[in-house]
């Protein structure tokens, strides 16, 4: 059982030290932690995981009534019902692994001052959580998919929709990138939290979740597509409804500033993690 | 950098920790960012407070100044001092919640620290369930304890509720369960702060020997702080003081846990000599110590440049001519610093009681705690030996100083610092 690995503690750290190694190690901690978080959600509720189920489906018809009914905004001739659903699930996606991850140091400060884990499985299993979440979604929407397509509706999937790995994976990295520089920058400013659950409402009105990019003016339809997430959800809803277009172009930057932000967010992490507790 | 022994599982060098006063930053961004543009600006800030200026920016808190230890294979060592000295931080420096300004730690192995019973236990959680968690949390793996689940659930006494969410659990259970994670865990070092305080006497007993255990059967590491002195002497092997920041002891168990009992009434600024005159052998014993304090201080801490200002009074029990003194200065662990003298200061009559007032620059003894011991003596004539009166421990000082070469071993060295070399 003899140990003899030296483990150094010094003042300063490498500008990149990823840790991912040390990360791997605790990989039992990161499904434990997801499967509190599961247990968490619905212990004591009268519906318990059925919430899963309902919430999407909750949302998108709230939806569909406000913006399809009401502001009778065009869906370029899709159902209303799954058009509002596929922007709907992917961004609640993306907003919930942003979200979740933003919090970080301030909701665990208590168990982050007593015991030492590398902090990142925490984000690590902030994805995972909403992973499983988003799947059981996206299994619901194929299903609507196949009963809108049986029914002779204009649903037209198409082989974009193998991009959907991809999308999700840099939807869950760019959304816990800007969820990392939040909690970082939250351990010494409160407010940044308050201005995080605004700003994301904020954000997704200006993305196409609500509306499709061709109901935007020509020319802001780039600017709009700029938008990191915008291309993201436009491709979602292209592979698998047929509606829009595919801004390929468009998605291979939202790659790159994907990288860009989750690259900073981790360097500052990294900073923040080490002294947060004296500063919280 | 001197490589690691054999045995040696934990390499402490020069660890300083430190920590800013006042407030950090002002919470919000609004408030820093009208503070910086304020500043800018050549203006007042706006969100000092009044009479917080000395919380300028270098004002600083060392809670760890310049902490080195060796802890070998084996060993069980507690760490006691009063609120304040520093053994929570150096407990979270090891523990990696949080790291050093100054210095470095290496260890050999795995460290599981326990500064709290039950860290991320979740109440929602059946007591199995947080099982694992913890365990996870502490650094095991799933497999690992799953082989040693049901030692863990046997050893925690709480079979029957194993699978009761542990929000319903009385409080003794849940350290009884917390405890028994972390004494499974494989780490070869073990950090405990003060763990053993909740739990009923039998339970204690019942951790304190399978730590033993773990220590002498499997060489296990055990650092343990605690400010109850019988679990210390139950457990520990080897005990270091800590105060302010420093190791003022290391080494065997009662003779720590005397010097920090005791240091709790060393810190006073006056000490009265009723009934222990001539503790010490004298030549003649023709002067009485009776009361000695600083002068113009509330506490025994000398900062920078201050000099001691002692005032000592004592009764002659004969003449007393050509009367000097010798003040002696030792460091914690009783060894000599330096010494004081001031000769032929005083002659009297005896029946006399006479109170001298004396100046003393310490400022060229570094950081640090310092026992000190006044000898009183004389000679009939330049020629003649001296012949000492009175012999007295006295009060004990603190010195307080940001030299230059703060936080630098280059200065520490020893406990007087003495001017730079100069090139010729």
């Amino acid at each position: 059982m003899k140990n003899n690995e030296i483990t150094e503690i010094t003042p300063k750290r490498r500008l990149l030290e990823l840790n991912l190694g040390e990360v791997w190690k605790y990989r039992d901690l990161v499904m434990l932690f997801v499967k509190r978080d599961f247990k968490n959600s619905y212990k004591q509720t009268v519906l318990g995981p059925l919430w899963i189920i309902i919430k999407p489906f909750l949302s998108t018809f709230v939806f569909t009534v406000i913006f399809g009914m009401i502001a009778n905004i065009s869906t370029d001739g899709m159902p209303q019902f799954l058009f509002f659903m596929a922007g709907n699930i992917l961004w609640s996606f993306f907003s919930s692994c942003l979200n979740g991850s933003s919090s970080t140091f301030i909701s665990n400060a208590r168990l982050f001052g007593k015991v030492y884990f590398p902090r990142l499985v925490m984000p690590c299993a902030n994805i995972i959580y909403n992973t499983i979440g988003f799947l059981i979604n996206f299994v619901m929407f194929f299903i609507l998919i196949l009963v809108y397509m049986f029914t002779g509706s204009n649903v037209h999937p198409n082989l974009c929709a193998l991009l959907m790995p991809l999308i999700l994976l840099s939807s869950a990295l760019l959304g816990t990138g800007c969820g990392l520089i939040v909690s970082s920058v939250t351990t010494k400013y409160r407010d940044l939290g308050v201005l995080v659950s605004f700003g994301v409402t904020l954000w997704m009105y200006i993305t196409p979740v609500v509306y499709p990019v061709s109901q935007v003016p020509p020319p802001f339809r780039s600017i709009a597509l700029l938008n990191p997430v915008a291309p993201l959800v436009e491709t979602f809803r292209y592979g698998f409804l047929g509606s829009g277009t595919f801004p390929w172009k468009y998605l291979i930057l939202s790659f790159a500033v994907t990288a860009i932000v989750l690259l900073f967010g981790i360097i500052v992490f990294n900073k923040v993690e080490k002294n947060f507790i004296d500063t919280v | 950098m001197t490589e690691m022994n054999e045995n040696c599982v934990i390499k402490i060098e020069n660890l300083s920790k430190e920590y800013r006063l006042g407030a950090i930053g002002s919470g919000t961004l609004r408030h820093d960012l009208q503070s910086w543009y304020a500043k800018k600006r050549g203006k007042e800030d706006p969100n000092q407070r009044i009479g917080a200026m000395q919380y300028t920016k270098g004002d600083s808190f060392l809670a760890l100044d310049g902490v080195n230890l060796e802890v070998n294979r084996g060993e069980r060592i507690g760490i006691i001092g009063a609120n304040g000295a520093g053994k929570s931080t150096l407990l979270k420096i090891l523990s990696r919640i949080t790291s050093p300004t100054e210095g470095r730690v290496r260890f050999k192995g795995r460290i599981a620290s326990m500064l709290e019973v039950g860290t991320g236990f979740h109440a929602e959680l059946t007591g199995r369930e947080n099982i694992y968690l913890n365990g996870a949390i502490l650094g095991m793996s799933r497999d690992e304890v799953t082989s040693k689940i049901d030692s863990i659930i046997e050893f925690s006494e709480c079979e029957k509720f194993i699978d009761t969410p542990v929000k319903r659990y009385s409080s003794g259970m849940f350290v009884k369960l917390a405890f028994s994670v972390a004494a499974h865990l494989d780490a070869e070092i073990m950090i405990m702060d003060e763990v053993l305080a909740v739990g009923d006497m039998r339970f204690q007993k019942k951790c304190i020997k399978k730590m033993r255990d773990l220590a002498t059967e499997e060489d296990r590491t055990v650092l343990y702080v605690s400010h109850n002195m019988n679990t210390i002497r139950d457990l520990c092997d080897r005990c270091i003081v800590l105060d302010h920041g420093k190791i003022v002891f290391d080494g065997d168990v009662e003779e720590a846990i005397k010097i920090y009992l005791g240091s709790a009434n060393e810190n006073f600024r006056a000490l009265e000599y009723v009934g222990n005159e001539h503790k010490y052998h004298c030549d003649r014993n023709d002067l009485c110590l009776r009361f000695v304090r600083y002068t113009a201080k509330e506490d025994n801490i000398f900062y920078d440049d201050e000099p001691v200002l002692l005032e000592l009074t004592w009764e002659n029990k004969a003449d007393i001519k050509n009367l000097c003194l010798r003040v002696e200065v030792s460091d914690y662990r009783r060894y000599p610093v330096t010494a004081f003298v001031v000769e032929n200061f005083y002659s009297g009559k005896k029946g006399e009681t006479y109170t001298a007032n004396l100046k003393i620059d310490v400022s060229k003894i570094v950081r640090g705690g310092y026992y000190t011991r006044y000898v009183f003596y004389s000679r009939k004539n330049a020629a003649a030996p001296f012949e000492t009166l009175e012999v007295a421990d006295g009060l004990t000082f603190r010195r307080r100083k940001p030299d230059k070469y703060q936080n630098t071993w280059q200065k520490a060295w020893g406990s007087i610092e003495m001017n730079d070399i100069e090139v010729v």
